[in-house]
């Protein structure tokens, strides 16, 4: 029942990706028809546009606060706010996200708080929210490391009768990684309700797409591990919502894990601290940002009369509103407290810990002259 | 004639592999976007535009992946030089280095060695987040097959990373990342320095302050503020962690009896705790007092906002110095 030994292995051409991204609205915002996935509902598309915007303002507001030197670093997820949206929207809240140092956006479109969010980039704490308050795993920075956990978490619901589902995200980059393949593996072997999201943003950070994989796409990774592969157009909202709301679905249902590629671009550099003229021309950037994910999905609406400007203006506030308690909540310096370096070492800490950490506090006390 | 250029520790890693690869075809750069990025560091900037894509290039993302083929293009003739992109980043690759960079030589009693290099910036005290700081030379120098390489200066920096691109023998090779931007006057000519010679860098009667890489300058401070109170703090800094220079090490106790280890890395079962270790064995009845450590404490390393309470400063260093009993001397 666990891995069904029994079963026959998956024919190829349940596995191998189709040749072109799915895509359901066009850049200029024109519906486009498809055979198997159907343009989401037009309340879905507005919630998607509503989160867009959102993320958007975080990014930007999040990147301004590094120039001003309130965060230590901030890898902007500018560009690829579909693929994130789309990946928190189509879980449930029992279902479960494995994200990364730039799924920002992903988190916030969760319902996470950017300020806590962003308490590992501003150098407070590694990870400033509750993970099992949000059924969101700790940020991961090790690449594809968080992959295997995403499985074990999904594998453990399967035993455990939950009906839960793990949306495990990743870069291109992050597919070279061995861990990747024995994530997909081990989801495969023991039919994991795993999707593993692949944001294809074209760079690790210099190294280009050409120099990760050789294979036909990166989609393709799951054919050797019997994980069906999908490509999808990442700056395409309505297209991210329809395929991984279907892999989400079919992984619910007993179907097993799903490789979902999307294609997109890193607009902005790796971080702050990266310079991308090093290694790419602004033409390239240029084509990309006429595929905005942003004003994509803008057009689509508008032109559908759905989004109305009292329903844009409505959204525009509430981004306001989030920028503006980022700036606050981030602007306040906590006094740093070292009790924390000891506090969660150990359940109980050790001999050790405990006399080192009444050496720290003998140190502060000679500081303040106590 | 000598050839004297005032350098920062990156340019003179850039030097030292520039210079090797010129003098030996077979030396090959590789790693994480140490091609035409030039690493993240710069260290390897200009390599590929000078040498061409076949002596500096980039790899797919994937440590153990690098780390591995380095073996097999070193058994077939060539000396890489990889990086690892930062400390903790080198953890994929544990497995290669352990089971099979360590302990080729041995396995094949000598017929197969293994010339290579792994680069690794590594150490915290750049406000660095979470797994971007790590001290990690004690797992390296516990294995058995390695050379362990931590540089303090510019000028070290360059002869002994030519020194490690020298050598029959695989060397981890750790830059203190926080250095990468002290300049200092580098003698490009001065010769190589030997593996396992560590150096006096302060003379002083009092008390020896033992260092390597990241946590030199550091013992220079503390040295250079007690100067200033009366007291004369002589400051080792061993170079190369293996091989390990028991000799020097152990006269500059013996001519002070007094000693304090300094290492960024957590204190329990580290390199400091071996150099205490060996200090002690060696050198007991030379000593007017228990070697004392001061090293990161036990405990992941900590937030940027936090890592002033866990790296050794100089004044950790005087307040352990003050323990070494010196009223009863
Ligand atoms: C195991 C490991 N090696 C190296 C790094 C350093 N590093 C951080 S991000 C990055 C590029 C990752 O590229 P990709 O997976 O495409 O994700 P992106 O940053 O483009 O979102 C690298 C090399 C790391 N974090 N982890
Ligand atoms: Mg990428």
């Amino acid at each position: 029942m666990l891995g069904d030994d029994s079963a026959m292995p998956p024919d190829l051409g349940s596995l191998v990706p189709a040749d072109a991204p799915v895509m359901l609205i066009d850049p200029r915002g024109e519906a486009v028809p498809h055979d198997t996935y159907a343009l989401p509902s037009g309340e879905a598309l507005l919630a998607a546009y509503g989160a867009l915007t959102l993320s958007r303002r975080v990014n930007d507001q999040a990147s301004a606060l590094v120039r001003q030197g309130r965060l230590a670093v901030y890898p902007s997820s500018h560009g690829q706010e579909a693929c994130q949206v789309a990946a928190a929207q189509v879980l449930t809240a029992d279902d479960w996200l494995f994200p990364t140092y730039r799924d920002t956006a992903a988190l916030v479109t969760r319902g996470l708080d950017p300020v806590e969010v962003l308490v590992l980039l501003k150098g407070d704490w590694h990870c400033g929210y509750d993970p099992y308050a949000h059924k969101v795993a700790p940020q991961a920075t090790p690449l594809a490391t968080q992959l295997p956990h995403a499985v074990g978490v999904a594998h453990a619901a399967r035993l455990k009768g939950e009906p839960t589902v793990v949306m495990a995200l990743c870069g291109d980059g992050a597919t070279s990684e061995g861990d990747f393949h024995e994530a997909l593996n081990f989801a495969a072997v023991f039919r994991a309700p795993v999707v593993f999201f692949v944001q294809n943003n074209q760079y690790a950070i210099s190294v280009p797409l050409a120099r990760q994989s050789a294979a036909p796409s990166l989609a393709h990774k799951g054919v050797g591990y019997g994980v069906p592969g999908i490509r999808v157009d990442g700056n395409d909202a309505a297209a991210l919502l329809a395929v991984l709301g279907a892999a989400v679905a079919r992984a619910r249902d007993g179907g097993g894990p799903q490789l979902v590629e999307a294609h997109t671009y890193r607009i902005q550099a790796h971080t702050n601290a990266d310079d991308a003229s090093r290694y790419r021309d602004d033409d390239e950037v240029g084509a990309w940002l006429e595929r905005d994910p942003v004003t994509r999905l803008e057009a689509y609406l508008t032109g559908r009369g759905l989004l109305t400007p009292e329903r844009a203006a409505a959204g525009a506030r509430r981004a306001d509103e989030v920028a503006a308690a980022m700036r606050a909540g981030l602007s306040r310096d906590a006094e740093p407290d070292p009790d924390q370096l000891f506090a969660h070492v150990y359940a109980t800490p050790t001999p050790q810990l405990v006399a080192q950490a009444a050496l720290i506090a003998d140190e502060l006390g000679r500081e303040t002259g106590d | 004639m000598t050839d004297v250029e005032k350098l920062t520790m990156g340019q003179a890693l850039n030097r030292a592999l520039r210079d090797a690869m010129a003098a030996d075809g077979s030396v090959v750069v590789f790693g994480e976007d140490v091609g035409p990025l030039g690493g993240v560091f710069r260290i390897t900037d200009g390599l590929t535009a000078e040498f061409g894509e076949a002596r500096c290039f980039d790899t797919p993302l994937a440590e153990a992946g690098i780390v591995g083929m380095a073996v097999g293009m070193a058994m077939n003739g060539m000396r890489p030089v990889v990086e690892m992109q930062f400390d903790a980043f080198a953890y994929p690759a544990f497995e290669q280095v352990v089971s099979h960079v360590a302990k080729m030589r041995n396995r094949t009693r000598g017929r197969v060695t293994l010339p290579m290099v792994i680069r690794i910036p590594y150490g915290g005290g750049i406000g660095g987040v979470e797994h971007h700081c790590d001290s990690s030379e004690s797992y390296y120098a516990h294995t058995p097959g390695l050379h362990v390489v931590a540089p303090s200066s510019a000028a070290d920096a360059y002869g002994l990373l030519r020194a490690a691109i020298d050598s029959s023998d695989p060397v981890v090779f750790l830059e203190p990342k926080k250095l990468y931007w002290s300049r200092e006057e580098v003698a490009l000519d001065a010769g190589v320095p030997g593996f396992g010679t560590a150096v006096v860098r302060r003379e002083g009667t009092d008390a020896t302050l033992i260092a390597y890489g990241p946590s030199v300058p550091v013992a220079l401070e503390a040295a250079a503020l007690a100067a200033q109170e009366g007291r004369s703090l002589q400051v080792v800094d061993l170079r190369t962690i293996v091989p390990f220079d028991d000799d020097t090490v152990c006269e500059a106790v013996r001519s002070t009896g007094r000693a304090v280890v300094i290492s960024e890395a957590s204190g329990f079962a580290s390199v400091s705790s071996e150099i205490v270790a060996r200090v002690t064995e060696r050198c007991f009845h030379s000593l007017a007092a228990p070697i004392r450590r001061v090293t990161g404490l036990d405990i992941p390393y900590p937030p940027p906002k936090l890592e002033a309470f866990h790296l050794p400063g100089a004044d950790r260093i005087l307040d352990a110095v003050d323990d070494l009993q010196w009223e009863e001397s």
